[in-house]
C-alpha cells in the first residue's frame, strides 16, 4: 500500500470545519449505547480546548431512524430538522455539530435538497412556522462531531497522557477504523477524505500514535441498516455483515476498532458477544474480543480520563486488555459501580468471551 | 464441559457471495480435459432457450457451465441432474460446445468424487 | 499546386495524414508539442489482432514520410485563426506559419485511472493500467508484480473510464475489449500456469479476427471471462488484490484474489483538443471529441471549411482505423484545396 496515493485523494476531500462556537445536537441512541462518549466530547472541547459549545436540551430526534425505516415521510423529517435549525438560531449559533452520523447525513441531504429545490425550503419554512411559530437561519457550517475532533487531533495529542502504542513493545497499536455509511457515502465531498478512503478517523489514529489497518472488507457496512435490525427475525442479516468484517480483519490481529457512528460501535461490539455465544468464536487472542470504541472514548482514554467515568464498563467486549496494552490504570473493583459508588449489578458472564471483573 | 450454542431468535445468514478462492476447482479442471469445448461457451443462453427441462423447471445449461467454472460444486450437483440428455442444446450452440458430453462428464466426475470420498470413509 | 497544409499532432494520425498529403503534392508542416513524434504508439508494445510490434508499426508509418515534410517538434500550438481564405498558426516558441488548410490530429489522452478511486490505482501497488502493462511487456523484464512475485492470477478490468457517467464518460473507447484479450494472451504466453480473468460488461469484438482472438483466448489459453463490473478492489496482507464483482450471469456477488490487476484505461479527448477547437470556433460536443461535419458521410470535414480531423481526436479508434482515417482525411483536404 502506498500511503502517498491515499494522501493525494485526501487532498481532494477536505472541508471547512468551524473553529469555535458549536451548537451540539446529541444522538438519540448514543447515550444509552456508549453513555460516556458525548460527555467526553463536550468535556474535551470545553475544558481541554476552551471552546464554546452549546449543549442543547430541547432538540429532538432528527427522525433519521424512522426516515431510513420508511415510516417517516421526508417532508416531516425536513420540518423536524428545520426546528433543530431554529433552536440553533434562537441560541445564537451558526455552526451546527451533529453527534450522529445519520443525522449528519440527513442534514447534509436536506441542505442539498433545499439548494436544488428552493421552493421546498420555502414550503418547509411555512410548515415550521405554522406548527411552531419558529423561524431559522441555515447553518453557516455543518460538521459531524468527528470532524471537529479530527480538526483538533493534534491539540488533543499534545495534551494526551497516553499514546496508541503498546507499552511493552513500543510499537503502534493496530487499529481498524470504521466509518458510518451516512458520513460520506452519500456526499463524498462532505466527509474528510471522501468515501473510498475516509481520513477522519485515520487522521486521529495517526496523530495519536496508532497504525491504521486497511483490510479487504474495510468498506463493508457494519450491518445496522435500521430496518433489518428492528425486526428480531431479520437480525441475522445485521449479524452476518459484522461477521464478514471480523473474519476479514482477524488475520491482521487488530488491537482495537474505532468508529464514528452511533450504530457501528454498538453492533461491532455486541455482535462479537452474539457470535461467541452462537458459534463459540472470538476474534481476539486468548478468548478476548476486539475492543470497539467511539473516537470520543479513545480521545478520553489517551487524555487519561478514568475508564469507568467514560463508560467503558458497558462495552460487551471488555476494554481491559487494551487498557493494559497502553498502560492506562483502572480500578477493577469500581468497574460496576455507578456515580457515588452505587452498585450497578454484575452482568452475567459470557460463555466464551473472556469476562473481566474484580 | 460442552457449551451449548445460544439461540437469540435469529440466525447467521448464509453468505451468497461466490468465494472463488475458497471454492474447489478440481472438477472444472477434470471436465475441461475430458471435454475441451467447455472453454468455448460464451454464455449466450441459446441452450437454455431450447431446453425442454428449462421450460418447466429453473434448469439452465448456461448456469450449469458457470457453476462448474466458478467451483460452486454443491449447486452444480443439484442442477446438472435435471438434464434429460436429449441433445437439443447441442444442435443450437453457436460455438459448437459438446453440451451433451459435457453433462455426462460432469455427472461422471461428481460420481467419481463421491465414490472416492466413500472409499476414504470406509478405509 | 503549392498549397500548404499544417497538421497538428504527430501521432499515427498526423504522420499518416502528412505522408499522404505529401504524396498528393502538398507542402506539409507537421507540428508536435513533444520532442519526438509517434504519440502513444511509442510506448505500445504490440498491436491487436496480429501482435504486430508497436515499434515496427511506427517505423513503417514514419518511413512513409516524404523529405519535403517539415516536422516542427517541441512546439505547442497556442494560436490558430481563420483569416480570409487561409489560416495562421503559431506556437508557444514564436513559430508561425500560414496554411491553406489545417488538419487536427491531436489524438486522445489515456483516462487517468486514479479517478476510479475504488479500484486503488496509485494506492495498491499491484493495480496497474493497460498502458503500464505494455511498458512492462516492452521492457522485456521478467513478468513479476510490484512485489517481485510471478502472479498466480491476473485480472483485467474492462471499461475503466469508459461507459461510466460517474467519470463523465458515456462513450465506449472501442479498443479496450480487444486489447484486454490481446494482453491476457500475452500474459498467458509469459506465465502459462497463471489463471487469467477478464471482468467485462459487454465484449465488443467488432473488428476482423477479433472474435477469433477471443475464441483463441478461451480455447487455447483458458482465459476466463466473467461478466460484471468491478465495484471495488482492496489489498490483502500479501499484497494481492481482492476484487468484488457480480457474476451477472449467475446473479451472485463474487470475490476473487489476483496477484496483478490490470485496468483497461479508456480514451478521452486530448487536453489540447478543446482549446484548439475553441480558437477556431468549432462547436463543443458533450463528450469532448471533435464533431465531424457528418458522422456517416463527411467524417473528416468540420463545420469550418479548410479545417479537417483525423484519428482519435474525433472519437476512439484503433491504429488501423486511425491510419485509414488519416488517408481519407488527406483526400478530403485535396478535394477542398482543388476546388
Amino acid at each position: 500500500m502506498k500511503l502517498e496515493g491515499k494522501r493525494l485523494i485526501w487532498q481532494d476531500y477536505q472541508k471547512e470545519i468551524a473553529d469555535d462556537h458549536y451548537f451540539y445536537a446529541r444522538s438519540c441512541i448514543r447515550q444509552t449505547f456508549f453513555p460516556g462518549a458525548e460527555a467526553v466530547f463536550v468535556k474535551i472541547l470545553k475544558d481541554e480546548l476552551g471552546k464554546d459549545i452549546h449543549d442543547e436540551q430541547h432538540h429532538t430526534s432528527c427522525t433519521g431512524i424512522g426516515y431510513h425505516s420508511d415510516v417517516v415521510p421526508f417532508d416531516t423529517t425536513m420540518t423536524v430538522v428545520a426546528r433543530q435549525f431554529a433552536l440553533m438560531t434562537e441560541a445564537g449559533y451558526e455552526n451546527y455539530a451533529a453527534s450522529c452520523v445519520t443525522s449528519f447525513g440527513l442534514y447534509t441531504e436536506i441542505l442539498d435538497t433545499w439548494h436544488h429545490f428552493p421552493e421546498k425550503e420555502a414550503q418547509i419554512r411555512e410548515y415550521l412556522f405554522k406548527a411552531t411559530g419558529r423561524e431559522f437561519t441555515k447553518p453557516k457550517n455543518l460538521a459531524h462531531a468527528s470532524d471537529i475532533v479530527y480538526k483538533f487531533r493534534h491539540q488533543i495529542a499534545a495534551k494526551a497522557k497516553y499514546k496508541l502504542v503498546d507499552k511493552n513493545t513500543g510499537k503502534p497499536l493496530k487499529v481498524v477504523e470504521h466509518i458510518g455509511c451516512h458520513y460520506s457515502k452519500m456526499f463524498p465531498h462532505k466527509g474528510i477524505g471522501g468515501a473510498e478512503y475516509p481520513y477522519v478517523l485515520s487522521g486521529m489514529i495517526e496523530a495519536w500514535g496508532g497504525e491504521v489497518i486497511d483490510y479487504p472488507e474495510r468498506r463493508h457496512c457494519c450491518g445496522f441498516g435500521f430496518r433489518q435490525y428492528l425486526v428480531q427475525a431479520n437480525r441475522g442479516f445485521s449479524l452476518s455483515c459484522s461477521k464478514k468484517k471480523f473474519e476479514s480483519m482477524e488475520p491482521y490481529e487488530p488491537d482495537m476498532i474505532i468508529t464514528n457512528c452511533p450504530g457501528c460501535p454498538m453492533f461491532l461490539d455486541r455482535w462479537q458477544y452474539a457470535l461467541s455465544e452462537m458459534e463459540g468464536k472470538t476474534y481476539g487472542e486468548n478468548h478476548n474480543g476486539i475492543p470497539v470504541f467511539t473516537y470520543e472514548e479513545v480521545a478520553g482514554m489517551i487524555m487519561g480520563y478514568d475508564p469507568w467515568e467514560i463508560g467503558l464498563q458497558v462495552h460487551q467486549v471488555p476494554a481491559e486488555p487494551l487498557l493494559d496494552k497502553i498502560g492506562i490504570p483502572y480500578d477493577s473493583s469500581r468497574k460496576f459501580k455507578g456515580k457515588n459508588g452505587e452498585d450497578l449489578g454484575m452482568p452475567e458472564s459470557p460463555s466464551y468471551l473472556k469476562f473481566y471483573s474484580e | 464441559m460442552e457449551k451449548k450454542a445460544k439461540y437469540f431468535g435469529y440466525s447467521i445468514t448464509r453468505d451468497r457471495q461466490i468465494d472463488y478462492d475458497a471454492n474447489n476447482h478440481d472438477i472444472c479442471k477434470i471436465i475441461a480435459k475430458a471435454e475441451p469445448t467447455l472453454n468455448l461457451c460464451i454464455s449466450c443462453g441459446t441452450c437454455a432457450a431450447t431446453c425442454t427441462a428449462g421450460q418447466f423447471t429453473d434448469f439452465s445449461l448456461r448456469q450449469v457451465i458457470l457453476l462448474l467454472r466458478r467451483g460452486e460444486t454443491k449447486s452444480l450437483e443439484n442442477e446438472v441432474s435435471k438434464c434429460m440428455l436429449c441433445g437439443k442444446c447441442q444442435l443450437v450452440c453457436p460455438r459448437n460446445v459438446s453440451t451433451r458430453n459435457l453433462v455426462i462428464q460432469i455427472g461422471k466426475a461428481l460420481y467419481d468424487k463421491k465414490l472416492s470420498a466413500e472409499t476414504v470413509n470406509t478405509k | 499546386m503549392g498549397k500548404h497544409v499544417v497538421v497538428i499532432g504527430a501521432g499515427p494520425a498526423g504522420l499518416e495524414t502528412s505522408a499522404s498529403l505529401a504524396k498528393l503534392g502538398f507542402h506539409v508542416t507537421l507540428v508536435e508539442k513533444e520532442d519526438v513524434s509517434g504519440g502513444h504508439l511509442k510506448k505500445w508494445h504490440a498491436l491487436f489482432p496480429t501482435l504486430l510490434s508497436g515499434k515496427d508499426a511506427l517505423e513503417t508509418i514514419t518511413k512513409g514520410l516524404d523529405s519535403s515534410i517539415k516536422i516542427q517538434t517541441a512546439t505547442k500550438v497556442t494560436g490558430l485563426e481563420a483569416v480570409n481564405d487561409y489560416f495562421t498558426i503559431s506556437g508557444h516558441n514564436g513559430w508561425q506559419e500560414k496554411a491553406d488548410a489545417v488538419v487536427l490530429t491531436t489524438g486522445f489522452q489515456l483516462f487517468d485511472s486514479h479517478r476510479k478511486e475504488e479500484y486503488g490505482y496509485g494506492i495498491y501497488e499491484n493495480v496497474i493500467t493497460s498502458a503500464d502493462l505494455e511498458e512492462l511487456f516492452a521492457s522485456g523484464k521478467a513478468f513479476v508484480n510490484r512485489h517481485g512475485n510471478k502472479p498466480e492470477r491476473v485480472g483485467f478490468v474492462h471499461c475503466v473510464g469508459s461507459r461510466d457517467e460517474k467519470v463523465n464518460n458515456l462513450h465506449c473507447s472501442k479498443v479496450c475489449c480487444i486489447t484486454a484479450v490481446k494482453q491476457a494472451i500475452e500474459v498467458k504466453q509469459l506465465l502459462p500456469d497463471a489463471e487469467v480473468f477478464c471482468f467485462y460488461m459487454d465484449l465488443r469484438m467488432f473488428g476482423r479476427h477479433y472474435e477469433e482472438l477471443y475464441k483463441e483466448a478461451q480455447e487455447k489459453y483458458n482465459i476466463q471471462f466473467i461478466r460484471g463490473r468491478l465495484s471495488e478492489s482492496t489489498e490483502d496482507r500479501d499484497g494481492n488484490i481482492v476484487v468484488k464483482v457480480e457474476d451477472t450471469l449467475l446473479g451472485k456477488p463474487l470475490r476473487i484474489k489476483v496477484g496483478l490487476l490490470v485496468l483497461m484505461a479508456g480514451m478521452e479527448p486530448a487536453p489540447d483538443t478543446k482549446p484548439l477547437a475553441n480558437m477556431l470556433g468549432l462547436k463543443n460536443v458533450s463528450d469532448g471529441f471533435i464533431q465531424p461535419l457528418d458522422e456517416v458521410l463527411h467524417t473528416n470535414s468540420t463545420e469550418i471549411p479548410g479545417v479537417f480531423v483525423a484519428g482519435t481526436c474525433s472519437g476512439p479508434k484503433s491504429v488501423s482505423d486511425t491510419l485509414a482515417d488519416a488517408r481519407s482525411a488527406a483526400l478530403a483536404v485535396a478535394d477542398y484545396l482543388k476546388s
